[in-house]
């Protein structure tokens, strides 16, 4: 639970360091991101005038609840001590109240910008949930599970390749740009009008509450590269009562797999331009039915 | 216990006729809704003890006489009338407070008591005639209750519909007793459920069924009537009818499909699952749209009751494959979403009649910034939203959860259309559940955040703490069942037993209070965890950030990316909130579309936004019947003004072509 906490800010810095070698810029330092949290959780908040307590509330629970389904995901090893709390329907609702606190402290304040980054906010996880449910339905009929642990353990030793596993990978990755507010979907670097959804919604935080959303919109990142590692690379799981050596082996591999995400998601950030508002339904779209299509072939042939 | 519960129910009725002369006096309201609330919590808790103990039954002297009036409690029935009760014990609890404000009193008063009783003796009766004859009170009931503010021409339109759309239901529920009953005329329930049934004739009762029982409940395409009738009604009466109501129709339709009706086949449960996935979505999807808080309630109910009928659906579907776990773990999904509905269906429909109460405002772009002046409603009204959205650790996601465990139990299932119809609801429930979320922090956001969009929402006071005592109750059962839902689960497995044969596994015998929904599968879920850790990490992330960072804070204007607008008509409004939602889904489902006329530069005129919305279901199934009413209406009008001539040859010519028919037929 710590380590996911300690290694969210990291993973944001490589990405942003990636990206801006990529684009020939030599780019904060990868650690600027945990000084820019103690920056921020050092300065006083200033507080919108009508900001209610559920405004004030909010960044802690957002934070609490991404954190908590970040620690259900299954990072160098299978056999986490509560994984068994949470499967991944749980951890996709979780993330879906985060997302609904989320919102609706974007619309405390009752500012334009407010409202629209969370009508746009709602608009893409109404497409998003969903095809995360469908790819977690997917990964269930293979495994027979929809505990993160066992599906992992599932695709470990796990011969032939699927149809529809390939399918609920391009779902995931879709699904995981979106939900992260990543390029095509959202720039998290901007503050334009009419392409901002997260940065509209989180406009009026400052101080040790921004720094809270920022630190979990990290978690968040974290979250879904490692969910991406442990259920569709799960090689070097450390599995059941293994050694020491098999957790190193773990711990290794888990740190290359993220640095392997970060620089992907960077080429892939760099190489593409951002999508209008408009046409990201039809983005998302493709991933639900990419999802729906894999669940339809596990039902309708046991080979697919 | 039965007796106890037909007493309850006469003591209700008894109250009704009482509540006539005592409407007008001072003490009416608490002592009527006072005297609901006491029968009401009795009989609750008479229905709980009910639920494991064994089944009874009673004949009457009553109604028709050579049949008697046959009542039966068993754990299907005692469920329910655990939940028809308790919706109603905290709906009379609420209505101490609320109905203060009631104008007219004497059309609400002797109307509601004889509406709960009603509800609970269709969920007794044991044989047709009874079982009809009570389901007609609680229509007639209710429909008194729907236009008891006829001044209101929306209402009235309201209980036309109404009352059309309940007596067509229960003229096809006539139609499915009939053929149930068979030639030999066995009306009891008893001798229903031994008897045997051609396929055809058992598929067309379950066409019966969907139509009068489906009505009831809300199923596309029969839903009309709801999102119209409900929210007309005083909002405890609108609390009831949408969380206990439904629930009574749900009651009629497992009760003659699962118990009557004998094995279905698997072409029966794939109508079924495929009317509730439409449910689910176009439920939602009309919520969505809607501005008026009470009206995105009641299409609320739409979708939920899909929900429920994608379970029941599930269940049908193991059945016929003779797959008993399966069964049991579908229909508990079912019921314990029918539990969690009228629990937060309720408690919003509470919220939004306080609401009503503070500002006299239905409307959501006439409301906003309630959270300042009404803060425990809005905290309730959050928790309800929160619970509706199916987000954990409250109890909308447990049922969620367990249907989808449900869909997942068997992929292999042998007939093609179950194949490709139970992955299908999947992604509808999936679908339902995303837009549910959307769909509250729409109603939540617009009305209670924010700055306030008229003066009756900016002088807004806090309720009365009956109704803050009633939400209160059902928030925290939102919570307690999100929880430790393996109670619930274990207190569903005798009703699950007695209709499916078999049950889940015993709950609180798995370790650290998890749930599990088969032994097979490996799948867990801890609410009481997964609470716990959010508390938790909250409060101690917040402790340190507090210690260790900095706690300063400033008021300040809002910063809104330097760009200060003091009017409230800035805000986003329902309509805006919506629109990205509108264009993605609606432009298909709704045919939306929006046109901007702008005036040409030098033109003073205001620019105009023009937004058109089609209801596809009116169109496809309403308009064409009521044309076609209007046109032989039309036809008919022509025979009002005939001389008297005609008429005496219109009786001489109708007499001879009887007589011709019945030579012929002979």
């Amino acid at each position: 639970m710590l380590l996911v906490l300690a290694l969210a800010p990291l993973l944001t810095g490589v990405v942003r360091k990636v990206k801006a070698r990529l684009n020939r810029r030599q780019g904060a330092s990868v650690i600027q991101p945990y000084r820019d949290l103690r920056r921020l959780l050092g300065k006083e908040v200033v507080l919108a005038d009508n900001a209610s307590w559920l405004f004030r509330v909010a960044p802690y629970l957002i934070f609490a609840v991404t954190w908590v389904a970040a620690a259900l995901i299954p990072t160098f090893a299978t056999g986490l001590i509560f994984s068994w709390s949470g499967d991944l329907i749980a951890i996709t609702a979780l993330l879906g109240s985060a997302r609904f606190l989320l919102a609706l402290a974007g619309m405390d304040i009752g500012t334009s910008f407010g409202g629209l980054g969370a009508s746009r906010e709602v608009m893409i996880a109404s497409l998003a949930e969903p095809a995360m449910l469908m790819i977690a339905v997917t990964l269930a009929l293979i495994a027979g599970s929809t505990q993160l642990s066992t599906i992992a353990e599932v695709m470990l030793n796990f011969g032939t390749l699927r149809v529809s596993l390939a399918m609920a990978l391009v779902a995931f990755i879709i699904v995981a740009v979106a939900e992260n507010g990543r390029i095509p979907v959202d720039n998290p670097a901007t503050h334009l009008e009419l392409t901002m959804v997260h940065e509209a919604t989180v406009l009026e935080y400052s101080g040790r509450h921004l720094a809270m959303i920022e630190l979990a919109s990290a978690l968040k990142l974290l979250l879904y590269v490692s969910a991406i590692a442990c259920l569709f690379l799960p090689w070097g799981l450390a599995t059941g009562n293994a050694g020491i050596g098999a957790y190193a082996i773990g711990i290794v591999t888990y740190l290359g797999k993220l640095a392997l995400g970060a620089g992907a998601l960077a080429v892939f950030e760099t190489s593409i331009a951002k999508m209008r508002v408009f046409r990201v339904p039809s983005f998302l779209g493709a991933a639900l039915m990419l999802g729906l299509l894999g669940v339809l072939l596990r039902f309708v042939s046991r080979g697919m | 216990m039965i007796v106890a519960l037909l007493l309850c129910v006469m003591a209700l009725l008894a109250l009704a006729v009482a509540a006539v002369p005592l409407a007008g006096s001072k003490f009416g309201r608490p002592a009527i809704y006072g005297g609901s609330l006491g029968i009401t919590g009795l009989a609750t808790v008479i229905a709980v003890a009910a639920v494991g103990a064994a089944p009874s039954g009673i004949v009457l002297p009553l109604g028709l006489p050579w049949l008697g009036a046959h009542f039966r409690l068993d754990a299907l029935a005692a469920f329910f009338l655990m939940v028809v009760n308790l919706g109603a014990a905290t709906a009379s609890l609420y209505a101490i407070g609320y109905g203060r404000h009631e104008t007219a009193p004497h059309r609400v008063l002797p109307f509601y008591p004889a509406f709960l009783g009603a509800m609970n003796l269709v969920v007794l009766a044991a044989d047709a005639y009874s079982f009809l004859l009570a389901w007609e009170l609680m229509s007639l009931m209710s429909w008194a209750l729907v236009v008891s503010r006829h001044r209101d021409p929306d209402n009235l339109r309201a209980g036309y519909i109404y009352i059309v759309m309940a007596s067509f239901g229960t003229l096809a529920l006539l139609l499915a007793f009939g053929l149930l009953a068979g030639p030999a005329g066995a009306y009891d329930f008893t001798a229903m459920s031994t008897a045997h049934l051609s396929p055809a004739v058992a598929t067309t009762v379950l066409a019966l069924v969907l139509l009068g029982a489906g009505s009831k409940a809300g199923l596309v395409p029969l839903h009309v009537w709801l999102p119209l009738a409900h929210p007309a009604a005083p909002s405890h009466v609108s609390a009831l009818m949408s969380g206990v109501m439904t629930k009574v129709a749900i009651y009629g339709f497992i009760r003659i499909v699962f118990d009557l009706l004998g094995t279905p086949t698997e072409w029966q449960a794939v109508v079924v699952l495929a009317l509730g996935g439409a449910t689910a979505v176009l439920g939602v999807l009309y919520a969505m749209l809607q501005r008026d808080l009470k009206r995105l309630l009641a299409y609320s109910t739409v979708e939920n009751v899909g929900i429920v009928f994608i379970g029941l659906g599930l269940a049908l579907a193991f059945q016929a494959d003779h797959f008993a776990l399966g069964a049991a773990l579908a229909l508990t999904a079912a019921l314990f979403h029918v539990f969690n509905h009228m629990l937060f269906k309720s408690l919003l429909f509470f919220g939004a009649g306080a609401v009503l109460n503070a500002t006299g405002e239905r409307d959501l772009d006439q409301l906003g910034g309630l959270i300042h002046r009404m803060p425990r409603t809005a905290f309730l009204f959050l928790v309800g939203c929160g619970a509706i959205s199916a987000l954990p650790p409250l109890n909308g996601f447990v049922s969620e959860w367990l249907t989808f465990q449900a869909i997942l139990m068997r992929p292999d299932l042998p007939q093609w259309g179950l194949k490709i119809a139970v992955p299908a609801d999947g992604a509808m429930l999936a679908l339902a559940a995303a837009l549910a979320a959307a769909c509250f922090v729409k109603a939540f956001g617009i009305s209670f955040l924010g700055r306030p969009r008229s003066t009756a929402a900016a002088q807004a006071h806090e309720v009365d703490r009956y109704s803050i005592a009633a939400m209160s109750l059902f928030a925290a059962l939102c919570l307690l069942a999100g929880i430790l839902p393996g109670y619930v689960i274990d207190g569903l497995a005798p009703v699950v037993h007695a209709v499916t044969g078999a049950r889940m596994p015993v709950q609180l015998a798995v370790p650290f209070l998890s749930i599990v929904p088969s032994e097979a599968a490996h799948s867990s879920y801890n609410g009481l965890l997964v609470f716990l850790f959010i508390a938790a990490s909250a409060w101690l992330t917040a402790f340190a950030v507090h210690r260790l960072g900095s706690h300063a804070l400033r008021r300040g204007p809002a910063w809104d990316c330097g760009f200060p607008d003091l009017r409230p008509a800035t805000q986003y409004t329902s309509d805006s909130f919506a629109q990205p939602i509108r264009r993605v889904f609606g432009t298909v489902v709704f045919a939306a579309r929006e046109q901007v006329t702008m005036p040409p530069p030098g033109d003073m005129s205001p620019a105009r936004i023009e937004k058109t919305l089609r209801d596809p279901v009116w169109d496809a199934f309403y308009a064409p019947v009521a044309g076609a009413v209007n046109a032989a209406a039309q036809l008919l009008n022509h025979l009002q003004f005939l001389t008297i001539r005609r008429y005496l040859s219109l009786v001489f010519g109708a007499l001879i072509v009887l007589l011709l028919a019945l030579a012929f037929w002979q």
